[in-house]
């Protein structure tokens, strides 16, 4: 009897969440088909030759500088001198040759990290086939490491994005929606336990968070082939800690909050920083060291940390330290504000 | 059980900067008793009601609720009484049932949901979602809901405004039920026959005071004749003024003018209209429209205020 309340309080939150189809598509779907589309663009089928623009005032001397670059990491184009300004800047080749009297000249972009690859290996391409011997002889042996790839390091982060998101409209756009509706004054007009509230409230997050982590993963494990070298206990262990302390935040979001366009605007004004700087889609290191300091501070930047380093290095909940202190302390000290602030009307 | 269902005393609320919404007002409901809070939009009806409810915290005075202070027993009163709010929206993807049942549970104890649907009359959409009743039937469910603890005390504020008649009359006969069940009542309502229909005392409230107190029958009563008549006179020139009416015609215990129309209160109509018609003629004027009809607690209303209960003065 005691819990009565609650079951039919989890029941009600369940049954919103469920009979509303565009959140099935925007909490499950979406992620899915984000992954599917990154995946997609980012794939690698073995390492991509460089391209190589080759320009000459003659087509023999072009068709020569080609036979002496040719070699299975360097692709060729060729092109008069007459093409050579014409094009721009704005070419598809990383490299372009220009031949000149008793030699080559260079030209890239020294900003694009393939660029200065591929004179490296054009470069040396060309100063074998012209006799230079290496002093010392060198083999080349494939080491490809698991998780490697742009979409195993991705696949943590959009999962760590999922979490942030889906707790943040679970919790705030949820509550204030209800704050509009009256429905909270209603409730708070009958015998309910508060507490019972927001524990069924937290309660339906956690189910549902079950099934978005289950879902990437298994997405991406099957469809991706992406290693999964953590034991299972702590990756769910930090998905959930993630997820109390983003819908803390999320419940002091959504603590007095009268209105959806104030209650979204907040949201957007806590989501879109952690998007950018959290290191989703590319990694936090590339923020000047004067900010370090403050993204590491940021829960998402130590969700994706720690779902990375567990997930694809295998470490544990305990080595995580860094993670599990910072989301906690996001979780109490938001939800401590949350519980004095909050308005039921 | 001595103690009334219902008690305020000189309740004050004000909302800065210096809004007093309810300025003094008491009031004492036995149990058993259905009682209206009348007035018009803003007269400080549902401040009241929140307050008595516990939802508000008044700025100073007393309430007391089945004999108990909401400060001291603030769960167990809840267990004890039923509320409708104005303006809740339940939400829309749970069935009529769910709703029900949902409310159910945070009382000890209390109806079966499909019993208190039943009552309101609302069991065959018992599996429609809310979002899918009329207006009518989300007001029963939403009094379904304030039904279910089976409460001792049930307060409804405004529960058909905003309805169609048919609609309010099924309401009514909800309402009526209850108190022939022996409930205490306290509903609000700007609908002077919704109070008529429905309460065993109305207190008429302007401007967060009481400003008539009984049942509806004394108050119409005490206006001095229980008979009004409509008078509209042919012509662009406004009725004649309030001591043309008394002087002139028989009968007459109160008048006014509201707007182009006389509104003069009788108690014997076959004596009053035959002067009436002299008085008129008389005048030089004569008649474009005459209706008898009983007094109403719009008509206390107005004599009280010098403004209809619908809006401002006409």
């Amino acid at each position: 009897m005691r819990w009565q309340a609650f079951r039919e309080l989890l029941l009600d939150r369940l049954r919103q969440f469920h009979r509303e189809p565009e959140v099935i598509f925007w909490v499950y779907l979406f992620p899915l088909l984000l992954i599917a589309g990154l995946g997609v663009a980012f794939s690698e089928d073995g390492p991509k030759p460089v391209l190589v623009r080759v320009v000459a005032d003659s087509p023999e001397r072009t068709a020569e500088l080609a036979r002496q670059l040719a070699s299975p990491e360097i692709e060729t184009e060729t092109a008069g001198l007459d093409q050579l300004d014409r094009a721009g800047m704005g070419g598809r080749w990383d490299l372009t040759i220009v031949a000149r009297d008793g030699g080559v000249e260079y030209r890239l972009d020294p900003q694009q990290p393939e660029s200065r690859l591929a004179r490296e290996l054009a470069d040396r391409a060309l100063q074998q086939s012209q006799g230079r011997v290496d002093p010392v002889s060198t083999t080349t042996v494939a080491e490809v490491r698991p998780g490697s790839r742009y979409i195993d390091w991705v696949i943590p982060g959009l999962l760590g994005l999922n979490i942030l998101g889906s707790s943040m409209w679970g919790v705030g756009f949820t509550l204030v929606d209800l704050r509009i509706r009256k429905v909270l004054k209603r409730l708070s007009a009958t015998p309910m336990r508060h507490g019972d509230f927001l524990l069924a409230l937290l309660a339906s997050r956690m189910l549902f968070l079950a099934l978005e982590v289950v879902a990437i993963l298994a997405f991406g494990r099957l469809v991706f082939h992406m290693p999964i070298v953590g034991d299972p206990l702590s990756i769910a262990g930090l998905c959930f800690l993630g997820a109390c302390s983003f819908s803390a935040i999320s419940l002091l979001t959504g603590a007095r909050a009268d209105k959806l366009e104030t209650v979204t605007g907040l949201m957007n004004a806590i989501q879109v920083p952690m998007w950018i700087a959290s290191g989703v889609f590319f990694s936090a290191d590339r923020f000047p060291p004067v900010v370090q300091p403050l993204i590491q501070l940021l829960p998402l930047t130590q969700l994706n940390n720690g779902l990375r380093a567990i997930l694809l290095e295998g470490h544990n909940l305990l080595d995580e330290a860094a993670a599990v202190g910072v989301l906690s302390a996001w979780g109490i000290v938001c939800f401590a504000a949350a519980l004095r602030l909050f308005r039921w009307q | 059980m001595d103690s009334p269902a219902l008690l305020c005393e000189s309740l004050v609320k004000v909302y800065p900067p210096d809004v007093r919404a309810v300025d003094g007002l008491d009031l004492e409901v036995p149990r058993g008793e259905c009682f209206g809070l009348l007035g018009p939009n803003g007269a400080g009806k549902t401040t009241t009601v929140e307050i008595c409810e516990g939802l508000l915290e008044p700025t100073s005075g007393r309430v007391e609720i089945l004999g108990r202070r909401w400060a001291d027993a603030g769960r167990a009163l809840r267990l004890r009484i039923g509320v409708s709010l104005q303006e809740t929206r339940l939400p829309e993807k749970a069935s009529a049932l769910e709703t029900a049942r949902l409310f159910r549970s945070f009382y000890d104890d209390g109806l079966e949901p499909l019993e208190v649907l039943r009552e309101v009359g609302l069991e065959s959409k018992a599996d429609a979602w809310v979002g899918k009743l009329s207006g009518g039937q989300k007001r029963r469910l939403e009094i379904a809901c304030a039904l279910v603890g089976r409460p001792e005390l049930l307060f409804l504020d405004e529960p058909t405004t905003g309805l169609d008649p048919q609609a309010r009359r099924q309401l009514w006969e909800v309402i009526r039920r209850l108190r022939a069940e022996g409930r205490t009542v306290l509903l609000t309502t700007h609908y002077m026959d919704e109070a008529e229909q429905l309460c065993d005392r109305v207190a008429i409230i302007d401007k967060g005071r009481v400003i008539a107190l009984g049942s509806p029958e004394e108050l119409i009563g005490a206006l001095g004749g229980d008979r009004v008549l409509e008078v509209v006179l042919d012509g662009p020139a406004p009725p004649p003024d309030e001591s043309f009416w008394r002087e002139r015609v028989q009968d007459v215990c109160e008048a006014r003018v509201d707007g182009d129309r006389a509104l003069l209160s009788v108690n014997r109509p076959h004596i009053a209209i035959p002067s009436l018609l002299e008085a008129i003629a008389a005048a030089g004027r004569s008649l474009e429209d005459l209706k008898t009809r009983h007094a109403t607690l719009e008509d206390v209303f107005l004599k009280l205020t010098g403004r209809t209960l619908e809006g401002e003065s006409r």
